[in-house]
């Protein structure tokens, strides 16, 4: 999977939580929750939604780490080549 | 015979729509079973039927608006012999036409389904279903959805959504001023630290699947249910100025939609969930809130309030007791602040408790120290858990 494929991954279970985000209009280098109204439950929703589409495991102590978009593509892709 | 009326289920509601009947005559109904839909100003609700009993006669037709109290059906109990009802169902305005004429149907449809259904502009006759008896699932109007071109009924006019939110703005503004207007509040906060609480979350987290991962929120909920066993005279209804206590501890939990507004259903009898359920409850009370999907038992039967501003809110709220409630419980964000302890000073993650409580039922030194309480409960997190 390439960085372009995990973004719309991303963007699509982030649209499944919020409809109403407008991704064209989201900054990848500034904090994804200061851009769309997502609570700690979407929040978390949102981290299980990708576990589920992507059979990453996230621990709970990696998720101060996931601030931007960008911050949680380029998590990702990092978890997804070290499976190999 | 038992008149099966409208219920009540919040103080901001007057009156419902009915959208459908999941029952027939003749058919034998349950209590706890859902056996209509009807329309609010905030959702579409299930609503429940409160007795055993057999379906005589539905009165109230589909499209039709009806005050609270008005009776819907009537039920025979078990050896009754039917009997026509007299001097029922009177509706609140003209019945639209489109569904008012039409006899109740049994078609089973989730309001999810129907919600989605009418936003893609889908007949609900069109729709076969996959689910139990037929019921048309979320998913099966996904599917007609998504092969279009498909029969259409004609999309709601322009402004709707708009109608529907004024509709919401227009039953919260009567409620709150309601309460504003009839409950003497009066308001106490409490720093509680949650360093230990956090920690222990930490910890249980680490050891759980992603799934079953728990949310502070979860945490609060417990506490506050479990420290009002103590403080009863904050759990329970205030009408025409006497209180009724509580006989369960059913924690409303103000869920704020995304088109704006917000619903506080209820996490029924709370005091007694372990951890895990709750949570997991939780999530799908949210989950249900925001699609349009609740029971009217969730919606009726909250006995107090807790709105919990989470990590994207302000560090305090002061709350307006949701009436006929005694009293409503805030938590602001979680942050980081210095806090003095055993002559020292450190940093800690702290969160403001608030209780905006009704003045006719309790002191100020009461609401006190049930935040003494929850904040000591907090300090035991593992207690909590059972």
């Amino acid at each position: 999977m390439n960085t372009d494929d995990i973004r719309a991954v991303a963007l699509a279970t982030l649209q499944s939580i919020a409809p109403e985000v407008e991704v064209d209009t989201l900054r990848g280098d500034r904090p994804l929750r200061n851009q769309v109204d997502l609570d700690s439950m979407d929040w978390l929703n949102f981290l299980l939604g990708l576990h589920e589409k992507l059979q990453v495991d996230i621990p709970e102590a990696d998720y101060a780490g996931l601030v931007t978009l960008n911050d949680v593509i380029n998590y990702l892709q990092a978890k997804l080549a070290g499976r190999g | 015979m038992i008149e099966f009326k409208l219920p009540s289920l919040g103080a901001d509601m007057d009156e419902g729509k009915l959208l459908e009947w999941k029952v027939g005559v003749g058919d034998t109904v349950k209590k706890g079973q859902v056996v209509a839909v009807v329309d609010t100003a905030k959702a579409a609700v299930e609503v429940e039927c409160w007795q055993d009993g057999i379906v005589g006669e539905l009165i109230a037709e589909v499209g039709q608006k009806m005050s609270v109290g008005t009776v819907m059906a009537t039920l025979l109990e078990p050896g009754e012999k039917p009997q026509p009802h007299v001097g029922a169902a009177k509706p609140v305005a003209t019945a639209e036409a489109a569904g008012a004429a039409a006899p109740a149907r049994r078609r089973m449809i989730s309001p999810a389904a129907r919600k989605h259904a009418e936003e893609k502009g889908i007949a609900l006759d069109t729709i076969e279903g996959s689910g139990p008896r037929g019921a048309v699932t979320l998913e099966d109007v996904e599917r007609v959805a998504a092969a279009k071109p498909a029969p259409a009924i004609p999309p709601p006019a322009a402004g709707a959504a708009g109608d529907k939110a004024a509709e919401m703005r227009k039953a919260i503004a009567a409620a709150m001023a309601r309460s504003k207007r009839e409950i003497p509040h009066y308001y106490v906060a409490e720093d509680i630290p949650l360093a230990r609480a956090l920690s222990w979350l930490q910890a249980q987290n680490a050891t759980r699947p992603m799934p079953d991962r728990l949310l502070p929120a979860a945490l609060l909920l417990k506490a506050v249910a479990l420290a009002l066993r103590r403080y009863p005279e904050l759990n329970g209804y205030c009408r025409e100025g006497v209180f009724t206590a509580g006989q369960r501890i059913n924690l409303g939990v103000a869920i704020s939609l995304r088109q704006g507004g917000l619903i506080a259903p209820a996490l029924l009898d709370a005091d007694g969930k372990n951890l895990a359920r709750l949570m997991q409850e939780l999530a799908d009370l949210v989950k249900r809130t925001r699609a349009g999907s609740l029971k009217s038992s969730e919606l009726g039967e909250a006995t107090i309030t807790v709105t919990n501003l989470g990590d994207q809110g302000a560090q305090l709220v002061h709350g307006v007791i949701y009436p006929p409630q005694v009293a409503l419980v805030g938590f602001g964000r979680v942050t980081e602040r210095p806090w003095a302890e055993d002559g020292g000073l450190k940093v800690l993650p702290v969160v403001t408790a608030s209780l905006a409580a009704d003045h006719r039922i309790s002191d100020g030194h009461r609401g006190a120290l049930f935040l003494r309480e929850l904040a000591e409960l907090l300090q035991h997190p593992e207690e909590l858990d059972q």
